[in-house]
């Protein structure tokens, strides 16, 4: 069975920490859903080529061109890795408004690991007190731990510790995937509800 | 085949002057607007009703009926009627009263209004918006062929022998088009009564519509009106044009980058390739607008957004000079390879009809 795994990531920098972030994550996931035996997809959407495609979509209420086709990457999803960077103590503006555009209950069931990056590893209950709330409310299954990594972990002797929270997070995002039932596609055009049951609603 | 405009009635500022005209200046010119509408050889005009500024449009069948006695051809129909908004009982009225005055050339086109504030002001809520659409529906149905109506609902003080009057004219409630941009419901409320479905269709890409109107025609089949090629589909459209297309792009971009609802979000490039908006030459705009029923198939309605934005009155009048030049060449390529069981849009005079052979 073929699972799909949507990374979506907030970094601006290019190399950026937070791609960074995203991309082990992602390694660390998919290392073990086929370590289990699944084929796995992997649709990656950065968002910073999508952020005027993200305020027109904010104006005229609908998304075109590559955004549509991040919305549909995230919203058929088996699996969601999310990194942002934190940005005023929270995650950043960006970021939030992918996940405002999505329709209501896109994320609804889905397995999703959180991840954040910031200068300094004072912002990391962000994960805790923003993130894990954001995605609580959109009723996606978030993946117990999430990761966090500062500038200071990505070198020197830290380094060893979040490889570690690493593996274990993609592992927990594995498990879960893994365990969900293949995401039924739904199509709003193709089942109506009767006029009947409209009218005595 | 009918072809027309439809107007919001937006007073906004023009970009390129700063001048705004006045609530007044607006009104006259929505008239003006209609009456050249005909003289261009247009079949419908259709206005739109809203409850704020800047709109200057909260009473469309004042407006309609001072246009009818102005014209002599053009059918009166609206984009849209609140259906949630407002009591069906004033609709059922005001229509038939209007159709009484334009002698039947009459119909109108119902919608749920998006904008939140304006729910409470008539003591509704829009979380209501679908239910209201239906059950305000179904009364107003009810109160144009029945002559007495009993009535209790969810939404409204209930109705005990009630007598909607004048009762529409020659016995026959004029033509709805239940009008949508997103919400499948109305499509199948349209579907069920056998009634026109009327896609917004320029705030959305084509995708969009196509899907919708596709849903429409499916279930118009379903509850057995005809065959899903026959239901009845009508499209907006949103043009500007010049001789040379260049020019057109170049006097519309302020406009269009500072228009209500969309503007100050995409360029104007990435707005005409999303949605149905042409810019340029007549001959652009013709063959565009010819391809809209590649995706939604033969329809029976195309009304075009055309005094929008700030735009001038004086630039407006020549829009729809440019339209009329156009308007032979879209009937006839409209015309092309259309089946013959392909109805056109009903009017006054073929529902007198049909109730006549349905009698016979």
């Amino acid at each position: 069975m073929t699972r799909r795994i949507a990374v979506v990531t907030a970094g601006l920098s290019s190399p950026s920490s937070t791609r960074l972030l995203a991309d082990q994550l992602t390694t660390a996931t998919t290392e073990a859903l086929r370590a289990s035996g699944q084929r796995v997809e992997v649709d990656v959407v950065d968002l910073r080529a999508l952020a005027h495609g993200l305020a027109d979509r904010l104006v005229t209420g609908f998304a075109t061109g590559e955004l549509e086709k991040a919305v549909e990457a995230v919203s058929r999803a088996d699996g969601v890795i999310a990194v942002t960077p934190v940005f005023s103590a929270s995650y950043s503006g960006l970021f939030k408004t992918f996940f405002d555009v999505l329709e209501p209950g896109a994320l609804a069931g889905t397995p999703v690991l959180l991840g954040a990056t910031a200068g300094t590893s004072r912002h990391s209950l962000v994960l805790e007190h923003a993130m894990r709330p954001l995605f609580a409310y959109l009723k996606a299954i978030v993946a117990p731990t999430a990761v966090f990594a500062a500038t200071e972990d990505f070198g020197g002797d830290r380094a060893a510790g979040l490889d570690g929270r690493i593996t274990a997070a993609g592992g927990e995002l594995a498990a879960l995937v893994a365990a969900a039932p293949a995401r039924p596609v739904e199509d709003p055009y193709a089942e109506v509800v009767d006029f009947a049951t409209l009218l005595a609603r | 085949m009918q072809f027309g405009i439809f107007s919001v009635g937006d007073v906004t500022t023009d970009p390129t002057t700063g001048a705004t005209p006045s609530e007044h200046e607006r009104i006259r010119a929505t008239v003006e607007i209609a009456r050249k509408a005909e003289e261009v050889g247009l079949d419908v005009v259709a206005l739109g009703q809203h409850h704020n500024p800047p709109f200057a449009a909260s009473s469309p069948t004042t407006t309609l009926a001072y246009i009818a006695a102005q014209t002599e051809r053009v059918i009166l129909s609206t984009a849209t009627t609140l259906i949630t908004t407002n009591d069906p009982v004033r609709i059922a009225e005001d229509y038939a009263q209007l159709q009484h005055l334009a002698e039947g050339r009459v119909d109108l086109t119902l919608g749920r209004g998006n904008t939140g504030p304006v729910y409470p002001w008539f003591g509704k809520d829009i979380r209501d918006g679908i239910d209201l659409a239906i059950e305000n529906y179904a009364l107003l149905h009810r109160l144009w062929r029945e002559e007495v109506v009993t009535w209790e609902g969810r939404h409204r003080t209930p109705l005990q022998g009630f007598t909607a009057t004048p009762r529409p004219l020659d016995g026959v409630p004029p033509f709805v088009w239940h009008g949508s941009i997103r919400s499948p419901e109305i499509a199948e409320q349209a579907a069920f009564y056998g009634d026109g479905f009327f896609s917004n269709h320029i705030f959305w890409p084509a995708s969009h519509t196509r899907q919708m109107v596709a849903l429409y025609r499916r279930r118009f089949e379903h509850y057995g009106h005809g065959s899903a090629d026959q239901a009845i589909v009508g499209l907006g459209g949103q043009v500007f044009m010049r001789r040379r297309s260049q020019d057109a792009v170049a006097e519309f971009r302020p406009y269009f980058d500072n228009a209500p609802v969309y503007g100050h979000g995409p360029s104007l490039e990435e707005f005409t390739e999303a949605t149905p908006l042409t810019v340029g030459s007549p001959q652009q705009v013709l063959e565009r607008t010819l391809g809209f029923r590649e995706y939604v198939g033969d329809y029976q309605r195309q009304l075009f957004l055309m005094d929008h934005a700030g735009l001038p009155l004086k630039t407006v009048l020549e829009q729809l000079d440019l339209l009329g030049e156009i308007l032979p060449d879209l009937r006839a390529g409209f015309a092309e390879g259309r089946p013959a069981h392909v109805p056109d849009a009903p009017t006054h005079a073929s529902l007198i009809e049909t109730r006549q052979e349905v009698a016979a």
